[in-house]
């Protein structure tokens, strides 16, 4: 019998030595004269395990992680080929490993477990029944599903994706578009790059259902230039999805038409905000547009335009082929579905989480992530990326939920959550914000262009000392005028990650501090 | 020297009419020729401007916006080190410092010898098991001096072989 063997071929795992052990496993095998097959799949996101190794036996998949090179000969002479087997590596049956079974795996059930880019494993684990079942759909039938799956938006605003499609479906142009916000700049997530690293045809399935939700023809996925590996997958996804006909002039023999290409952005974090993201498409700089009119309404090349996260779009094949009441039973209030939490940072157990929304902060830090991985105290967490409110652990018990979080001050955003052990200087934190905003405003308004550079400067000036309750009063004047004069969240939100530092945690605004080289 | 801005010339013409009628050209076009060439060439900026239609203004307007854009050819090994907050929780802070001292640069600075140019970057994508690192297409994880002074050894080292 062949021994099929997996090793994941994702960002994470690759920059841990996956493509070494690979390529050992292959060695070892022939050596030994042990015929094997090598599947490269996705990561279920497992990362502190990672390069994640299976096994294929009669009793299902078994894991070994994290394996070095150095332990694939190892590996053999302990017989991993029958799965349970004695090794320090050895994990047992996969799908059994605490961390993965008590997550609610919607969006990636199939992640980690199929060869990417392979559109045979695709469908054998449900793929394409969503767009299979949306070609016998009106548009209306189609967009209906998604309000009723109660689908809130999760590139960060949490906006009704049922609703967007609505308002594009109602909009007329003489060419509609789908712009897929793939820009993914938030600090301490992945989870948009997992998807199009592990799992392309989801996002794939998930555009061309919303092209014919709404009749738009077109579509692009606005990739970050950051993420290679995507661009490479998701590129030879899309090559094949159309020699198969899940995309082109006659999807599925249905006579209706969408094109999807890959388009790079290039390192501008705020090409993240739609309106920036979409004069970015057109060619431009990236300035932020006013809205309204809304890009729904006046989009891309001046029409209507649905512009989602990958997050979001990928959720829409599973909501088709499983029914929208399927996907709102799970979830609380006015938080429905799952949301793929990402663990990140100073964690003992970092990687990809999905669980239904209402669950607490506590469960995903301490149950979920294990603790800080050197072992100190959590002091401060930060949720929802770059523009995202700090947490001390007096927040622990704040369920995961849009409004619940929004009622402290913070925002729940993409999932990201980023853990800080009790070394964190958090003013050098806020002054970091400051500083982020400096870097990537996109200049179009005064209070973040100017006021940025100016926290900056006085969040250093508290640093040294000088006059100190004068100035924190001054960056405190600075935030609301950020928050309330700034034409995007950029500028407005920055305030949110200094106001919090702040206020959690001053006894780190008032500190002597030592001459820092 | 003729000869070759008029090699130049030819492959940017090529380029850059291959996909100047696609919607939003721009960046595509910016991209290709990054990759072809390293960077975006100064005589690169007259031939996308008359292709477009627009002034040789607006294209440096967008060039200069993007921070994935160079104009000057960078060294031979591109080092990009995450300077975001998920790293920072895992000691980014004193892995950038040494990455400087060890190579005596700056960010947007080119060692002197021509084998490194170093970025700042904001995120890769690689939150769990920073500091992360990118070097060419590759990212690597948990970076520390020591690996980080066994990576510019090894990128550094030509390995002659004998036959
Ligand atoms: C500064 C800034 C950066 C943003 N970055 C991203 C991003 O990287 N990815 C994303 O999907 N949305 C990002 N957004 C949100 C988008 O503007 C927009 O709300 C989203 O793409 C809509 O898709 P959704 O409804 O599916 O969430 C950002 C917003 C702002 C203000
Ligand atoms: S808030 Fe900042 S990023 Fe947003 S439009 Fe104004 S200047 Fe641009
Ligand atoms: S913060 Fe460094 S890789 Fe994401």
């Amino acid at each position: 019998m062949t021994l099929r063997v997996f090793v994941p071929y994702e960002t994470t795992a690759l920059s841990l030595g996956a493509d070494d052990v690979a390529t050992l496993i292959c060695r070892e095998a022939e050596a030994r004269g042990i015929e094997l097959e090598l599947v490269r799949n996705g990561s279920r996101g497992l990362f502190w395990l990672e390069p994640l190794v299976e096994v294929e036996t009669d009793a299902g998949r078994y894991a070994f992680g994290p394996v070095e090179a150095g332990d694939v000969a190892s590996l053999f002479e302990a017989g991993f080929a029958r799965g349970a087997v004695d090794h320090p590596l050895a994990l047992g049956p996969t799908e059994e490993i605490p961390w993965l079974k008590r997550q609610q795996r919607v969006t990636f059930a199939r992640i980690g477990v199929t060869d990417p880019v392979s559109i045979e494993d695709y469908r054998a684990h449900g793929g394409f029944a969503g767009l299979e079942k949306a070609v016998t759909c009106t548009p209306q039938q189609l967009v209906d599903m998604v309000k009723a799956s109660g689908l809130r938006g999760r590139g960060g605003a949490a906006f009704p994706t049922g609703i967007k499609w609505q308002t594009v479906l109602d909009a007329k142009g003489a060419k509609k578009y789908i712009v897929c916000n793939a820009d993914e700049g938030d600090s301490g997530t992945f989870a948009d790059r997992l998807v199009m690293e592990s799992d392309p045809y989801m996002l794939i399935e998930g555009m061309v259902i919303a092209g014919l939700a709404v009749g738009a023809t077109q579509g692009y996925i606005y990739l970050r230039e950051e993420y290679p590996l995507a661009d490479e997958l998701l590129t030879l996804a899309i090559e094949r999805a159309r020699a198969a006909g899940f995309l082109g002039d006659d999807i599925l023999g249905s006579g209706q038409r969408f094109e999807l290409e890959v388009r790079l952005g290039a390192g501008a974090y705020i090409c993240g905000e739609e309106t920036s993201l979409l004069e970015s498409l057109e060619g431009k700089r990236g300035l932020v547009r006013a809205k309204p009119p809304l890009p729904a309404i006046e989009g891309l090349f001046g029409m209507p335009t649905v512009v989602n996260n990958v997050l979001s779009l990928a959720a829409v094949p599973s909501i088709l082929s499983e029914g929208p009441e399927h996907y709102a039973s799970f979830g609380i209030d006015r938080s429905k579905g799952t949301l793929p939490f990402q663990l990140a940072g100073n964690l003992t157990r970092g990687g990809l989480v999905e669980l239904a929304f209402g669950h607490s902060l506590r469960e995903l830090i301490e149950d979920f992530g294990g603790g800080t991985a050197t072992g100190r105290p959590v002091r401060a967490v930060q949720v929802g990326g770059p523009l995202g409110a700090y947490l001390s652990p007096a927040q622990f018990d704040t369920l995961l939920d849009y409004e619940a979080f929004s009622a402290i001050g913070a925002v729940l955003g993409h999932g990201g959550v980023v853990v800080f052990d009790d070394s964190v200087d958090m003013a050098e934190q806020a002054r970091f914000s400051m500083e982020f905003c400096v870097e990537e405003s996109c200049g179009k308004c005064t209070p973040c262009r100017i006021g940025a550079v100016r926290g900056v400067e006085v969040i250093d000036r508290i640093m040294q000392g000088e006059s100190r309750d004068a100035n924190l009063a001054l960056l405190d004047d600075l935030c609301d005028t950020m928050m309330q004069g700034s034409l995007c969240a950029m500028g407005g939100m920055t305030p949110f990650p200094v106001k919090s530092a702040m206020t959690l945690f001053p006894e780190d605004f008032q500190r002597q501090r030592g001459d820092q080289s | 020297m003729e000869d070759n801005h008029t090699v130049m010339d030819t492959t940017l013409e090529q380029l850059v009419g291959s996909l100047k009628d696609t919607p939003g050209a721009l960046l595509p076009i910016l991209h290709r020729i990054q990759d072809q060439f390293g960077y975006v060439p100064d005589r690169a900026l007259p031939i996308i401007a008359k292709a477009l239609r627009c002034t040789t203004a607006d294209v440096h307007g967008v060039i200069s916006f993007y921070h994935h854009f160079r104009r000057s050819q960078p060294g031979r090994h591109l080092l990009e080190v995450c300077r975001a907050e998920a790293c920072q929780a895992r000691g980014a802070r004193e892995f950038e410092r040494h990455v400087k001292e060890r190579l005596k640069i700056g960010f947007d600075q080119t060692t002197a010898d021509g084998e490194f140019t170093l970025k700042a970057v904001y995120c890769l994508g690689n939150c769990a098991t920073g500091p992360s690192l990118r070097q060419g297409d590759r990212v690597l994880s948990r970076m520390n001096p020591e690996r980080f002074d066994k990576l510019v050894e090894d990128l550094t080292t030509y390995k002659l072989e004998l036959k």
